[in-house]
């Protein structure tokens, strides 16, 4: 087990974020020893993932020593004994975005990771069941990326000239 | 143009090292231990998920047992939920569920919406809790902000939290008693909720999905009279809930069908992630409102309402008494209600009065930058999250400076209960599949966003 790292100084928290909870910004490889560290903490709960897309701010404030990239994994951590927070940034990588899945230490993170699988293309590896959960399963691209146009699929109406 | 020359024109596609395959449950032979682990419900036993190898039987014939379909049209669903059952005759094997059938992007479309629109949008998520929905939309934009909220508009909040919070357990109480075959459970249950409904209309101006919780304060105050209403409604529903008690709670049919049913502990609830009234079924007081207050849950006198088996009858018992409780809350909002303003006046969030807007360039000035713009949030991301009836929902959001939010999501307690469905219903009949569906209360607006 390793020593629970001394928490990175947040890079774009407000203060007023600040006092609610906590981030730390571990690599992929680090992540999942982050992770059980903190389980082993008394952190039981993994209450959400969620990934975002940065592709329009790559430089974006971060503590030194963190390379951005352009996607993020968001991992929000609970501890009902001490009633604190703690989220984990994790860098995924730009063009084939891979983390390692917390279903090992999480099982309840089974659906939040799926769901971000499917909507930013994101692998997490050791994974039971990576699919499609809100998406079809044969919808092609990932409708969170910021490069996902919003009119992608063009509407079909009677008369109308074909998709521009 | 053959599929593989499409495949090859597109080299960013990641099919090719993914498992982009069926969302469907199939045959045992092709499905991988860990999966099937989780479609029995086997994964939480033991440590974490070690699988224990006599909860699977790999030797199962596939022709012995049946795969059907439960739903996305079936009425007990509360919605397009699909269950994929397999069934040795009448009890489940494996469950899976598949959802996804009212997704609309609505993560998606609050990247385009400004910090004033957005609270249109997340209030459609959760259609039985709508003003729960937007308080943490708010809350999460007011941490951004920095703004400082009005104590009145606080306490307007908690009131309509705790009045809508009330609306949505009778719902559960009107479609669960339906469920279980209790048709005038459900006439009456929607029936008292018609009456927090007119409130809401009388208040809001809108029934269901009011976009009165906003960024800043609330949307309008409250209407003149409103101590007479809130006290017919408290005195009705109160005494209401014994009637419930009396329909209900000591019927031995509905008991049967509820008591030692879906019985999870807590080591699996906390494992599964589960939060509201399914994790405190199984004896954890966890409601956000105690542990971690926010608004000023801390200056209200209230219960935590836990249960002690963890089985359908405990979230039937925890939903009908935090019916009670709640009203407790109201009833002391209504004593200890501030007066002033009911809104932030701070004009770079708040609209001006429309009488202003006559007399005053600036208020003008305000006016329509706020409705055309929209104000800048100053950079950063915040997660915060409320107990909604079903549990935590918690939003996160990434602001860049701009007037839009780059990145918005909702942590939905239903879409994280819903996981706990493979384990509620091993072993079970598939009459008591419909009773766990309707105790894990899943709203589908909100699982699929």
């Amino acid at each position: 087990m390793i020593p629970l790292p001394p928490l990175a100084p947040p890079g774009v928290l407000t203060d007023e974020a600040l006092a609610c909870d906590l981030a730390c910004f571990p690599t992929p490889e680090q992540y999942l020893e982050l992770v059980a560290a903190f389980k082993a903490d008394g952190f039981e709960m993994c209450v959400d993932v969620c990934g975002v897309d940065y592709l329009e701010h790559f430089e974006r404030a971060l503590p030194a020593g963190v390379t951005p990239t352009r996607f993020e994994v968001v991992a929000n951590l609970l501890s009902l004994s001490k009633k604190q927070r703690v989220r984990i940034r994790v860098q995924a990588g730009s063009d084939s975005p891979r983390v390692p899945s917390l279903f090992s230490l999480y099982p309840g993170t089974e659906a939040p990771e799926r769901e971000t699988f499917d909507l930013f293309g994101i692998l997490f590896d050791g994974h039971p069941d990576l699919t499609r959960i809100l998406m079809p399963e044969d919808w092609e691209g990932h409708p969170l990326r910021k490069d996902y146009s919003v009119g992608h699929i063009p509407i079909q109406f009677k008369e109308a000239p074909g998709p521009r | 143009m053959s599929d593989t020359n499409r495949v090859a024109e597109r080299p960013d596609r990641l099919t090719g090292e993914t498992s982009e395959g069926a969302q469907e449950l199939v045959e045992r032979v092709a499905t991988s231990t860990d999966e099937l682990g989780r479609e029995v419900g086997a994964v939480l036993r033991l440590d974490g998920v070690t699988l224990d190898p006599r909860e699977i039987d790999y030797e199962r014939h596939d022709d012995e047992t049946m795969i059907i379909n439960m739903g996305p049209a079936h009425p007990s669903t509360h919605g397009v939920l699909r269950l994929m059952l397999e069934l040795d005759g009448e009890f489940v094997l494996r469950t899976k569920v598949v959802i996804g059938y009212l997704h609309t992007g609505m993560e998606k479309t609050g990247e385009t919406l400004s910090y004033v629109q957005g609270a249109t949008n997340v209030t459609r998520m959760d259609y039985l809790s709508p003003v729960i929905n937007e308080l943490s939309y708010s809350l999460t934009v007011e941490k951004l902000l920095g703004v400082e909220v009005p104590a009145r508009a606080t306490w307007i909040r908690m009131l309509m939290s705790e009045l809508n919070r009330v609306s949505s357990h009778l719902v559960w109480m009107a479609t669960n008693g339906m469920d279980l075959g209790s048709t005038s459970m459900m006439i009456y249950g929607l029936r008292e909720r018609e009456l927090i409904l007119a409130f809401f209309e009388k208040t809001a101006g809108l029934r269901l999905n009011l976009n009165y919780v906003r960024p800043g304060g609330v949307a309008a105050d409250l209407p003149d009279g409103w101590e007479d209403d809130i006290e017919v409604i408290c005195n009705t529903i109160e005494e209401r809930t014994y009637e419930y008690d009396q329909l209900l709670t000591g019927q031995p049919i509905f008991r049967n069908r509820l008591i030692g049913v879906g019985a999870i502990t807590a080591e699996e609830a906390l494992a599964l992630c589960l939060t509201g009234p399914l994790l405190r079924s199984t004896g954890v007081p966890w409601d956000l409102r105690r542990s971690m207050p926010y608004l000023a849950y801390d200056q209200v006198d209230f219960d935590v309402i836990v249960g002690t088996y963890g089985d359908n009858f405990d979230r039937y018992a925890i939903r009908l008494n935090e019916i009670r409780e709640s009203i407790r809350i109201i009833r002391q909002c209504v004593e200890k209600m501030p007066s002033g303003d009911y809104r932030s006046q701070d004009p770079k969030v708040t609209p001006p009065p429309r009488a202003r807007i006559g007399e005053s360039m600036e208020a003008l000035i305000h006016h329509f930058k706020l409705f055309t713009e929209g104000f800048h949030v100053p950079a950063g991301e915040v997660y915060s999250a409320v107990e909604s009836p079903r549990g935590e929902i918690g939003c996160y959001m990434v602001s860049d400076g701009g007037p839009k939010p780059y990145r918005i999501h909702v942590r939905a307690p239903s879409f994280t209960n819903l996981q706990a469905m493979p384990l509620l219903m091993r072993g079970a009949s598939v009459s008591d599949a419909i009773t766990m569906i309707s105790t894990v209360d899943p709203v589908l607006g909100e699982v699929d966003r």
